[in-house]
């Protein structure tokens, strides 16, 4: 493919409407769920055991390991703007042949402050999900519940400083 | 988040309907779930602000048009407040037992 068509590619995907968009409001600061979504020790707690290994720097190269210690997922880190921004490329590892041959979508965390001045800290965090390869596709079933859990784990962890009993990722 | 909230907007026949249509399809505009609804243009948007501000649907801005996402993560909290740690796979599997027995022939 040359650059011109590389370059058209990248901008429709840009357009295309997210698959999915899961809020989540928690009592807590941006730079705490930054740091819970990006520090292994923190992720472990709340993502079924499962962490993810990176510098986290846009460029950067992300893979997210398994409570089995074989790889979920991978990607690249296409923009990192702590404690607001984390986009990164979401490709299901061979592991899984069928997800993985429908090639990497592409997952986006946007962290905002939405305190009410003189009230506790308490911040927004947007899970976008898109660049899917086609409609109905099993990457896009195979997210969609995670991350469903996932975030709401967060929350309790971060709200209560409690993990929660571990529940099966499928 | 506040929990009543949810409830007070789960309690409704009309805005349980609109989280299905959602639920089929992702991603609609205020246009495209009115579409085929018995109710008007100004009762689905007064009844997704209720479901926003119970952060049942979340909004993604494309240009000038609103698209509304079923946003699930609420109620993923209330079935992680009362199903305990064990007996979550007996939940899911009488679930799918269900599914199973009432699909139509």
């Amino acid at each position: 493919m040359n650059a011109i068509a590389t370059d058209i590619t990248a901008a429709t995907a840009a357009a295309v409407d997210p698959a999915f968009v899961y809020v989540v409001y928690i009592q807590t600061t941006p730079q705490k769920v930054w740091d819970a979504l990006t520090t292994p020790e923190t992720q472990r707690l709340f993502w079924f055991g499962q962490h993810t290994q990176s510098d986290w720097k846009t460029g950067s190269p992300h893979t997210h390991v398994g409570a089995d210690g074989a790889p979920n997922f991978s990607g690249e880190v296409l923009e990192s703007d702590p404690p607001r921004k984390l986009t990164f490329t979401f490709l299901n590892s061979d592991r899984y042949p069928v997800m993985h041959a429908e090639g990497p979508s592409r997952a986006s965390y946007l962290i905002e402050d939405v305190t009410t001045p003189g009230d506790r800290a308490l911040t927004r965090l947007t899970l976008t999900h898109d660049g899917f390869s086609k409609l109905g596709s099993r990457s896009r079933e195979g997210v969609s519940g995670g991350w469903t859990r996932i975030l709401s784990n967060l929350k309790t962890l971060l709200e209560t400083g409690v993990p929660l009993p571990a529940i099966k990722a499928g | 988040m506040d929990m009543d909230a949810v409830f007070r907007a789960l309690a409704d026949k009309s805005r349980r309907s609109l989280l299905d249509r959602l639920f089929g399809k992702n991603g609609q505009t205020l246009g495209e779930l009115t579409e085929g609804l018995a109710m008007s243009r100004q009762a689905v948007s007064k009844h997704l602000a209720i479901l926003e501000d119970a952060n049942l649907v979340a909004a993604h801005r494309r240009g000038r048009e609103k698209l509304h996402y079923l946003n699930p993560v609420p109620i993923a909290e209330i079935a992680v407040r009362w199903i305990g740690k064990y007996e979550h796979a007996q939940v899911e599997a009488l679930l799918s037992l269900k599914d199973h027995l009432e699909k139509p022939e």
